[in-house]
């Protein structure tokens, strides 16, 4: 009776999982690893896998053994017997020496995956909330690495219907880490606010970034192409959106990467005065606003550049109506600071609010900072009509 | 050094001597009304409320997991914004380990440990009132936080600094909250020693007891231990925020991981603390049903003092991705591995125990065999994670999340329900529809495999735990899990549906209503049981 009721709602939708089934991507297994730490945490999953089955086996076959066959309605009669040294020894040792077994071949590889000596190249990587900036020691490249898929794939509450949503969507970023095969590269893996989680499965590492320490990890990634994982560890809102990819390129490649990448950093404000303007578009480290910090910007220019730089660093909190989140993440329409005296906006720009969830922006290039603190005083509600020039910024730096 | 088990057996004809005292102290009943409730000192009228509150946290815990499942039905943000999302994740947690679970086995103890060991109640009745009623306010502060400017606290329920510094007033209501469920534990601890140490019945001594009241000795000294060292760390926190100190703020001198191993030096003996009264129930209705003595009595009381040892060094396996020296990791990879031996010699046991039995499978039993099953997957899952490299890949991904709840839902709640089953004839008088009682066994079990099976192979490829959003090779599993997730969450509408019944309208239940229940309440006592029992002790022989 109640079975047929179940079956009348059971079978449409199990029609629907079946069809979607067809064309569905049922991975049930660790990523294929292209390291060799990664390939021995997959060699060591596997093995002890294997080592439970066996287990499992054993000990549900005596279990449903017994659930069958030593059952009332069966005809079994109770025995009483309650205790068997001998039996109870055994599976006390039998287990401890298939740990022995097991803890043998993990030692290694922890002992393998602890050392990060002798390192090619070391990046060291920094946790924002949220977004990782890697800057390579040995090369002198610095840059953020964003989230690129857009907004609207996200985004599908209050009935609105989500873009198409890109190959690889939410694992994609502006900036990848790009990195040369069979180099052994060692990461120094830190944070700017919160704790995150450098995680990329098939690499093997998932290292935490711990504000003011520096931890290491290192891989060699024998296989030239792209490896993409997250944040692993809880750090506020956006943790589902910072997401990591890391390309790995022949050596030659690399170089000429490198060479690109250098071009295009922010020219280091103020000392280069004469650098000339870069042009946002390729990907690398882009500043949105030209870096001659002797230009004087029209409002237009600085309000135009600002809206992009704070749907880029801003608008995660604060909103893209400037209405924020209070009261973690106040309204900037209508704030003091936005619409009183300049020093303090760009002071709280610069330095963050300690214990906030504000941070310091200071890494943002002066003309980026004046972009954007110029959009904040002048938009939504905010009619303060000061155009404040990167000058201003160098200055409030020092 | 025999089970408790052969000692009863004698008792089971003493029917009058319980028969006596529900006749001699009619006036001795409860009071009527809400006072009743309010000022009562009454072990039984106290795990009535313990289970209660449990029963409702539960719900509403699993009413919060079940808009996680909805939000992670399909990729894309449908209903939820992230750091609700991240408030619900966190605000479940802390509500089914400190709100259901932990009040729902310390209801147990209330109604047991006193009926066990042949007490007439607590060694504190009034404490035991103050212990319960402290649940009220903590359990306000904390879901009233939803309704705070900022909403409840969303750091996920481990707390880690520096993010939930950042957070809005709610994190000082949950610093509140954990204070005095604290509080509330440690008394209840205190009681649970003193009346099992101080309050057993003459000829019980302590390897007679039920196994269920060695889990809980245990549990409750494992709580006294750990739950301080709880306090110390959320107060930290709380001085961090508010006045000035830097324990766990690197440019004050102090360090976020202080709080990590603090925090898990309380996490793991806690975990501990949820399923060591889960093996005293499953170890109470395994014989029962299968009409034979617990295997391995000694073993077992042996093994479970050691888990607990061991829950003390073993802190480190939640931390293998902080960046550990290579020797701690080895070290807490180690001392975890061997956790693995006395867990098994609890498993074979209760096999052994079901072995050349003469089962049968009514709700209880259903729910304890469901538990040995699922609680081993879990322990397998363990083991896996307990490998550091292994580790280092499924760490805070929903292997993670799977492993757990293979712990903590089929362990320790599957054992609770188990254990309402087979008790609830005795404390209601009343016996609960069978019928429904298996649908709702059948229903979870497949519900809950459906929901956390496949959470496995998310976390294998990579998917971490606490996103609202998640990229599109995770969709299938997802659905998968979300669809298991609502059988599941559903299904248990049937057991508050069944028991509710139970108690209004069930019919009339025997006085030992299982056949193999060999502990004093069975043994000794009518059913309806009278509201005071065991004044005069009874002789154990």
């Amino acid at each position: 009776m109640f079975l047929k009721h179940l079956r009348a709602l059971v079978a449409p939708i199990a029609t629907l999982l079946v069809s979607t089934m067809v064309r569905a991507d049922y991975h049930v297994d660790i990523l294929p690893p292209v390291t060799p730490v990664s390939r021995d945490i997959y060699a060591l999953h596997f093995g002890i896998l294997w080592v439970c089955v066996a287990i499992f086996i054993v000990v549900f076959g005596a279990m449903f053994w017994s659930v069958f066959k030593h059952r009332r309605s069966q005809g079994a009669k109770a025995s009483q017997f309650h205790e068997n040294t001998t039996v109870e020894v055994i599976w006390t040792v039998i287990p401890f020496v298939i740990l022995i077994g097991m803890a043998y071949p993990a030692t290694r590889t922890v002992l393998e995956m602890k050392d990060a000596s002798n390192a090619d190249m070391s990046v060291k990587v920094t946790g924002y909330q949220w977004k990782w900036e890697y800057d390579y020691q040995q090369d002198g490249v610095k840059f953020l690495s964003n989230l690129a898929t857009p907004r609207d794939q996200i985004d599908e509450r209050d009935g609105k219907v989500g873009a198409p949503k890109n190959e690889h969507y939410l694992l994609e970023v502006d900036n990848p880490l790009v990195v040369p095969v069979g180099k052994k590269v060692r990461l120094l893996i830190t944070s700017n606010d919160v704790i995150h989680g450098w995680y990329v499965p098939q690499l093997g590492i998932n290292q935490y970034g711990i504000p003011g320490f520096v931890k290491d990890a290192w891989f060699t990634i024998e296989k030239a192409g792209t490896y993409r994982g997250q944040c692993s560890q809880i750090c506020g809102k956006e943790h589902a959106f910072m997401p990591i990819v890391v390309v790995a390129k022949e050596q030659g490649e690399y170089d000429a990467w490198v060479k690109e990448a250098k071009a295009k950093m922010p020219a280091p404000a103020p000392a280069a005065a004469e650098a000339p303007a870069q042009v946002a578009a390729a990907p690398g480290p882009a500043p949105a606003v030209a870096a001659d910090p002797n230009k004087k910007w029209t409002m237009d220019e600085l309000k135009a550049a600002g809206e992009k730089l704070y749907a880029a660093n801003c608008s995660a909190c604060h909103q893209p109506t400037g209405k924020g989140m209070p009261p973690a993440f106040p309204a900037l329409d209508g704030s003091k600071i936005a619409t009183g005296p300049k020093a303090g906006h760009i002071g709280i720009v610069l330095k963050g609010k300690s214990g906030t969830a504000m941070a310091s922006f200071a890494r943002l290039s002066d003309a980026d900072i004046a972009a954007i603190i110029t959009f904040e005083r002048n938009s939504w509600g905010n009619k303060t009509g000061e155009a404040i020039q990167p000058a201003e910024i160098a200055a409030a730096r020092k | 050094m025999s089970a408790a088990t052969h000692v009863h057996g004698d008792h089971a004809h003493d029917h009058d001597h319980g028969h006596g005292h529900s006749e001699a102290h009619d006036h001795h009943g409860p009071p009527a009304g809400f006072t009743r409730w309010l000022y009562t000192t009454n072990h039984k009228d106290i795990g009535t409320m313990y289970l209660w509150f449990a029963c409702f946290m539960f719900f509403l815990g699993g009413t919060m997991a079940l808009g996680i499942r909805a939000e992670l039905f399909k990729p894309g943000l449908q209903f939820f914004d992230p750091e609700f999302f991240n408030s619900l994740t966190t605000v479940h947690g802390l509500v089914m380990v400190f709100g259901a679970i932990m009040p729902a086995f310390v209801g147990f103890a209330n109604w047991l440990v006193p009926l066990h060991v042949g007490a007439a109640d607590m060694a504190f009745p009034r404490m035991n009132n103050w212990s319960f009623w402290l649940l009220i306010p903590a359990a306000l502060l904390l879901i009233g936080s939803f309704f705070l400017p900022g909403g409840a606290v969303a750091s996920g329920w481990t707390l880690y600094p520096p993010l939930v510094i950042q957070q809005g007033m709610a994190v000082d209501f949950t610093i509140l909250a954990i204070h005095i469920l604290g509080a509330s534990s440690i008394m209840g601890s205190i009681n649970i020693i003193t009346t099992i140490l101080n309050m057993r019945a003459p000829g019980m001594t302590m390897m007679k007891m039920p196994l269920f009241v060695w889990t809980w000795l245990i549990t409750a000294y494992l709580l006294i231990a750990v739950m301080p060292v709880l306090a110390g760390a959320v107060t930290m926190l709380l001085t961090d925020r508010h006045f000035g100190t830097s324990f766990f703020n690197a440019a004050g001198g102090g360090d976020p991981t202080m709080f990590l191993h603090i925090f898990w030096f309380f996490g793991h003996p806690e975990v501990y603390i949820m399923i060591l009264p889960a093996f005293g129930i499953i170890s109470q209705i395994l014989p029962a049903f299968a009409r034979k003595p617990l295997f391995g009595y000694a073993s077992m009381v042996y093994a479970t003092a050691s888990i607990a040892i061991l829950s003390f060094i073993v802190w480190g396996h939640h931390m293998f991705t902080v960046g550990m020296p290579a020797a701690g990791n080895l070290f807490f990879m180690y001392a975890t591995m061997l956790i693995a031996v006395p867990t098994g010699v609890k498993v074979f046991n209760w096999i052994s125990t079901m072995w050349k039995g003469e089962m049968t499978f009514e709700t209880p039993m259903l729910f304890a065999v469901g538990f040995l099953c699922l609680f081993t997957i879990g322990g397998f899952s363990g083991l896996v994670l307990a490998i550091v490299p292994v580790d280092i890949t499924l760490h805070n991904t929903y292997y993670v999340v799977a492993h757990f709840h293979y712990v903590l839902v089929s362990g320790a709640l599957f054992a609770i329900i188990g254990g309402v089953y087979f008790w609830l004839p005795k404390w209601s008088g009343k016996m609960y529809n069978e019928g429904l009682g298996k649908l709702h066994f059948w229903l979870s079990m497949i519900g809950f495999n459906v929901l956390f099976f496949p959470q496995h192979f998310l976390g294998l490829a990579g998917m971490p735990r606490r996103i609202p959003d998640y990229a599109l090779q995770f969709a299938e599993w997802n659905m998968w899990s979300s669809i298991g997730g609502f059988i599941f969450g559903f299904s248990q509408l049937i057991f508050l549906y069944n028991v509710i019944s139970t108690i209004r309208s069930g019919k009339p239940a025997e006085q030992k209503q299982w056949e193999g229940a060999d502990s004093l309440e069975w043994t000794h006592l009518p059913t309806p049981m009278p509201y005071h029992t065991f004044e005069t002790a009874p002789i154990i022989k």
